[in-house]
């Protein structure tokens, strides 16, 4: 039980609706920094996560298809001569707005799980003893 | 970087190029850019020093599984239904000619039709242009024109079909035996000119004809259920999508002879004489190719009109048995009260056969499934008593023809409709499954098949040509 739970606290595998719901904002926010292509930001994703936020590959172009769609960001193919051509994605002006909107929701989410972490913290140490 | 990789990942890659763009909702400007990422992953997982075989497989499974892939792009694209019927490509540009080849083999198998649906024009038989020939002569042609319309037009959708199924000569030669054997006997026989048994024959010539295309369709494989069932929806996706295409060109060809009268030209002899034939034939086969080419778009409707019209029909119904309960005016047997309830039939079981074709078989049963139970069981309750009124007028005057025939047809729906009242009430309640109902709507198929060969083979002799 015990080990089990310190297993888990030194590699944190992060729920698919949670990889879902963060998503956007991220890619999103990676788009932000400037142009890329899909590969590259996966890697900044990684990157950024410390490697923890493990994504299935594919599923990040359904993701740029919506995004294109919803006019948050620019799609165009560029093709290096005597190279392979590439999908290109930069943010919209819509896209930033979008961001900032998605930033101000994570920001209370966030602020409210922290602020909600003491307690737990307090709780589960108080829990811990009395097992122990 | 494509140097790195060696020729057998190269192949490797190109399968799961095709294999990935099999899949609908997958379009090619997808599966280039997913190309692009494994082969970025691939050469960088080579150069963290893993073999060309090992970073292949690795990358593959980082994209992940291509059923979740396909799934998540349909749920981006759902919305856009509607632009998949533009050739389903993404942008101008994007598609290799190669892709148009199957679109112009179809319209080769369409114009063929046409061509063949026109070709005795050059004999002499030509019924739709009414201003020029002499009344009698006017009357052989359509008479031609009655007995073979579906002669000339079904086989070129049936080698369509072929086509687009590979069939092995020896099949195809199979299904020639019926248009042949059809073709000598409606032609053969000494049929009295407008007679009931020459029309009975000629309506019911399409239905074999249909059946035949049905084999076809299935790439021979027409003994078991399953595949016939997807006959079926075929079938009702078809006539949805005809009658779509359909309306279409009747506005069209209604504008257009307006604009041109509007400028003083008289087209109407060129619409009815070759734009009405050719198009309404050609269409047969071009809207076969959209069934099968644009199928994500049809699949949606027939739901939807199931759920519609099924409730509406069931209160239509319903009303008509209240009214009789509460007039005491039973049903007159009139001399075509017998092709009315015979549609009537007709609707309740594409009703019902749509509504088979829409679910999947391990669905529970829903209140829909309540209604229509409600639909069949008040169509039988009044076509019996159509029926009662209708064998009372038979010993009366004597049988005909058209009596005959109706009557056939409508014992021949009504078997079906009341095995399917009793497997549906069975389903409700959780007797049965529900792909009892699905089996027996495909068993019953050859019925159809006998029936119509009956009525074309059997009926004229028997009536004396009448």
């Amino acid at each position: 039980m015990y080990h089990a739970s310190m297993q888990a606290k030194r590699d944190v595998r992060i729920g698919k609706d949670l990889v879902a719901a963060s998503a956007m904002p991220l890619v999103l926010a990676i788009l932000d920094e400037g142009e890329s292509y899909g590969y590259a930001i996966l890697k900044r994703i990684d990157e950024l996560s410390g490697g923890e936020l493990e994504w299935t590959d594919g599923m990040l172009y359904p993701l740029l298809h919506r995004l294109d769609r919803l006019g948050y960001v620019e799609a165009r193919w560029d093709s290096p001569p005597g190279g392979r051509r590439r999908r290109y994605y930069r943010i919209t002006p819509g896209g930033r707005h979008a961001l900032s909107e998605q930033r101000r929701q994570w920001e209370v989410v966030s602020g409210a799980l922290e602020s909600a972490w003491h307690s737990f913290q307090a709780a589960s140490s108080a829990l811990g003893r009395v097992e122990g | 970087m494509e140097s790195t990789i060696d020729p057998g990942i190269e192949a490797q890659i190109r399968e799961w190029r095709s294999y990935l763009l099999r899949r609908r909702t997958i379009h090619h400007i997808d599966v280039d850019e997913l190309e692009d990422h494994l082969r970025t992953a691939i050469s960088e997982l080579g150069a963290a020093g893993l073999s060309g075989d090992e970073s292949f497989l690795v990358a593959i499974k980082r994209i992940g599984g291509v059923n979740e892939l396909s799934r998540e792009f349909a749920r981006e694209r759902s919305s856009q239904l509607w632009k998949q019927l533009v050739l389903g490509g993404d942008s101008v540009g994007e598609r290799s000619p190669s892709e148009y080849v199957p679109l112009l083999i179809t319209i080769c198998f369409a114009i063929g039709a046409a061509v063949a649906f026109k070709l005795p024009a050059a004999f002499g038989i030509n019924p739709f242009d009414s201003g020029t020939s002499d009344s009698a002569n006017g009357d052989a042609d359509a008479s031609f024109y009655l007995r073979n319309a579906s002669l000339l037009a079904l086989p070129f959708l049936i080698g369509f079909l072929a086509w687009k199924r590979s069939l092995p000569a020896r099949v195809i030669a199979g299904l020639a035996v019926p248009f042949v054997a059809a073709a000598i006997l409606v032609n053969a026989f000494p049929f009295q000119r407008g007679g009931d048994t020459e029309v009975l024959a000629a309506l019911h010539l399409p239905i074999i004809l249909w059946l035949v295309a049905g084999v076809a369709y299935l790439g021979g494989a027409w003994r078991s259920d399953a595949p016939r069932m997807d006959f079926v929806r075929f079938t009702g996706e078809w006539f949805i999508y005809y009658t779509l295409i359909a309306f279409g060109g009747v506005v069209l060809t209604a504008l257009t002879q307006g604009v041109f009268e509007a400028i003083g030209i008289d087209v109407a002899p060129i619409i009815t004489s070759w734009v009405l034939p050719c198009g309404a034939v050609g269409a047969l086969v071009v809207v076969a190719w959209l069934v099968e080419a644009k199928q994500s778009v049809v699949e949606n409707m027939a739901p939807v009109l199931t759920s519609v019209f099924t409730p509406l029909f069931a209160v239509m119904l319903v009303a008509a048995i209240l009214g009789m309960a509460l007039t005491r005016n039973f049903i007159d047997a009139e001399r075509d009260v017998l092709i009315l309830f015979d549609v009537l039939l007709v609707i309740v079981l594409g009703l019902v056969l749509y509504s088979i074709s829409a679910r999947s078989s391990d669905a529970r049963p829903t209140l829909m499934d309540a209604v229509q139970l409600v639909l069949v069981v008040s169509a039988l309750v009044i076509d019996m008593l159509a029926l009662v009124a209708m064998l009372s007028r038979i010993t009366e005057f004597g049988i005909t023809p058209n009596r005959a025939a109706g009557l056939g047809l409508n014992v021949i729906l009504l078997g079906n409709l009341v095995w399917s009242a009793w497997l549906l009430a069975a389903f409700l309640r959780r007797k049965r499954v529900f792909s009892d109902l699905e089996r027996w709507q495909t068993t019953y198929i050859p019925v159809y098949a006998v029936w119509a060969a009956i009525v074309v083979a059997v009926f004229p002799p028997l009536f004396s040509f009448a």
